[in-house]
């Protein structure tokens, strides 16, 4: 039986909250808006006693990834969190994690890059760091953030993953709205995550080792590069795994990729993050008024679940792909070249349409996704109409 | 201490290289010889030194060779010759000389 704890939580609070409930070895982190409420709340925690966690309080973001990696690499429980410049100039770093095998969790609380300088979200920041070996999940609501926190901890650790996870969830809106949360008891997330075993420890002074050593011509970097995407593959199945195990401690149950009104759909809306809602609302309108309209929301992007998104995708009339961040110079946002790539090759694709949105904290206003699903059924009508559009764009005045 | 064979290594099927690529070893950077990368070697003249530590303490190779806290001479496998060494001591005592092939 399940005893249900509800409590309103920002999606900040919920993911402080979580860790709590982890009680990791170390947290290092920096402030940055809007990630700092995070530690705020988690440093109390640590100043009431609540937890036993080390907590650094480094002079940078540079530094909290360097710290989080030594602690690692010492074989402590790590977790650090950030949010846009922070995780840019964390870059170099999460690399090395990554390539080390270290199973660091970080809480990015996306927002864009500067300049201009801005605040708001987009999800910028963890697109840029989409190649660097890490897997990236990304939440629609507090509850998911409080959830992926915890799952992230496991799936991390796994013995066949060890590889740094990160978390993402839209600044401001997911972050300091206050939403429902259901949490669980310490207990139920002491069990589920477990005790943390490391491979090999800095500290363990009768079996002592070298990481990071230098690997030159003649070394294994090419080898090595190959087993690291083999095991970032194979986390996808090793992720579902712990996500089924989730649910049997939370009745709350998530894919590597989410899918709602797929089965019957002609037109699908493929999106990440907050804006997953109005999407929702927009297809229940549509359904209502006979148009076969289908989600499909983000769950892994890194691995992306190639051979899911084709065989969710491949028999739709159309896919409509959300991106919140540009890749300057390409042809469409990172989602949507992604999705294409899975579409390669599949009899009869759908038409594949992209929408850059809520850059900078822009609002996606309803009439705005009405406006895409027309530039669709124009398309579909045999009208010539752009691949890629920026649909929220300021209008002159009249 | 277990030692890290690269011989064995190199036969080793990739599957089997360690994760992270962590060398199940400490202190390999002794093996690896960086004094063929040297153009200048230094040489401490022992007249002018007064054991003042300087060149220890900023030698980044840690080639400075240390017995009974006394500065005794030079590790060569090891040292760079970048020369910090020679600019650092406070005695000039260390001169960098040209490596020329024998004979
Ligand atoms: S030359 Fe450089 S590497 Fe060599 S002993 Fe002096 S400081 Fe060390
Ligand atoms: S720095 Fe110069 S004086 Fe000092 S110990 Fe080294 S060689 Fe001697």
């Amino acid at each position: 039986m399940i005893t249900r704890q509800v409590l309103a939580l920002t999606g900040n609070a919920a993911v402080a909250f979580a860790l709590k409930q982890i009680n990791p070895d170390v947290v290092a982190a920096y402030p940055i808006t809007p990630q700092t409420t995070i530690m705020e709340e988690f440093s109390q925690y640590v100043a009431n006693g609540e937890v036993d966690t080390e907590l650094v309080r480094v002079e940078s973001e540079h530094s909290a990834m360097s710290a989080s990696i030594g602690a690692a690499a010492a074989g402590a429980r790590t977790i650090t969190s950030t949010s846009s410049q922070g995780l840019a100039l964390m870059w170099e770093e999460l690399y090395i994690a990554s390539g080390l095998r270290l199973p660091i969790v970080l809480v990015n609380v996306n927002r864009s890059l500067s300049a201009p300088i801005n605040i708001h979200c987009d999800h910028s920041d963890s697109m840029g760091a989409r190649d660097s070996g890490w897997i990236q999940i990304f939440c629609e609501n507090a509850q998911e953030a409080y959830d992926m926190t915890i799952i992230a901890v496991k799936l991390a650790e796994d013995k066949r993953v060890r590889l740094p996870v990160m978390i993402n969830y839209d600044g401001f809106i997911i972050s300091h709205s206050i939403d429902r949360v259901e949490i669980l008891s310490d207990e139920k997330v002491q069990q589920f995550i477990g005790e943390y075993k490391p491979e090999f420890s800095l500290l363990d002074r009768n079996n002592p080792v070298t990481m990071g050593a230098f690997d030159s011509l003649g070394g294994f970097y090419y080898e090595y590069k190959k087993i690291q995407c083999e095991a970032i593959d194979n986390s996808l199945q090793v992720m579902q795994e712990i996500f089924d195990s989730f649910e049997l401690i939370s009745h709350r149950q998530y894919r590597t990729v989410e899918k709602e009104m797929i089965d019957d759909a002609e037109i699908i809306f493929v999106i990440a993050g907050s804006f997953c809602g109005s999407i929702r609302e927009k297809i229940n309108e549509y359904r209502s008024r006979g148009i076969k309209t289908g989600l499909v929301k983000v769950r892994s992007f890194r691995p992306f679940p190639d051979n899911s998104y084709r065989e969710i995708l491949k028999n739709a009339k159309a896919v409509l792909i959300f991106d919140r961040s540009t890749t300057p110079g390409a042809k469409g946002g990172p989602l949507y070249i992604e999705i294409l790539g899975s579409l390669y090759g599949v009899e009869k694709p759908p038409e594949v349409f992209n929408f850059i949105y809520g850059l900078g904290g822009r609002d996606l206003e309803l009439d705005e996704i009405d406006k895409s699903l027309e530039i669709t059924e124009k398309a579909l009508r045999g009208e010539v109409v752009d691949r890629v559009h920026w649909i929220s764009l300021k209008k002159k005045e009249v | 201490m277990k030692r890290w064979e690269i011989k064995k290594v190199l036969e080793r099927e990739i599957e089997s290289l360690p994760q992270g690529v962590t060398i199940p070893e400490a202190g390999t950077s002794e093996n690896y010889i960086t004094g063929t990368w040297r153009t200048f070697k230094p040489v401490i003249d022992f007249e002018k030194c007064t054991q003042c530590l300087f060149c220890f303490i900023f030698c980044p190779d840690s080639s400075i060779e240390v017995d009974n806290g006394k500065v005794v001479g030079v590790d060569l496998k090891h040292c760079k010759g970048c020369g910090i060494c020679a600019a650092e001591c406070p005695r000039n005592a260390i001169s960098m000389i040209e490596e020329r092939e024998e004979g």
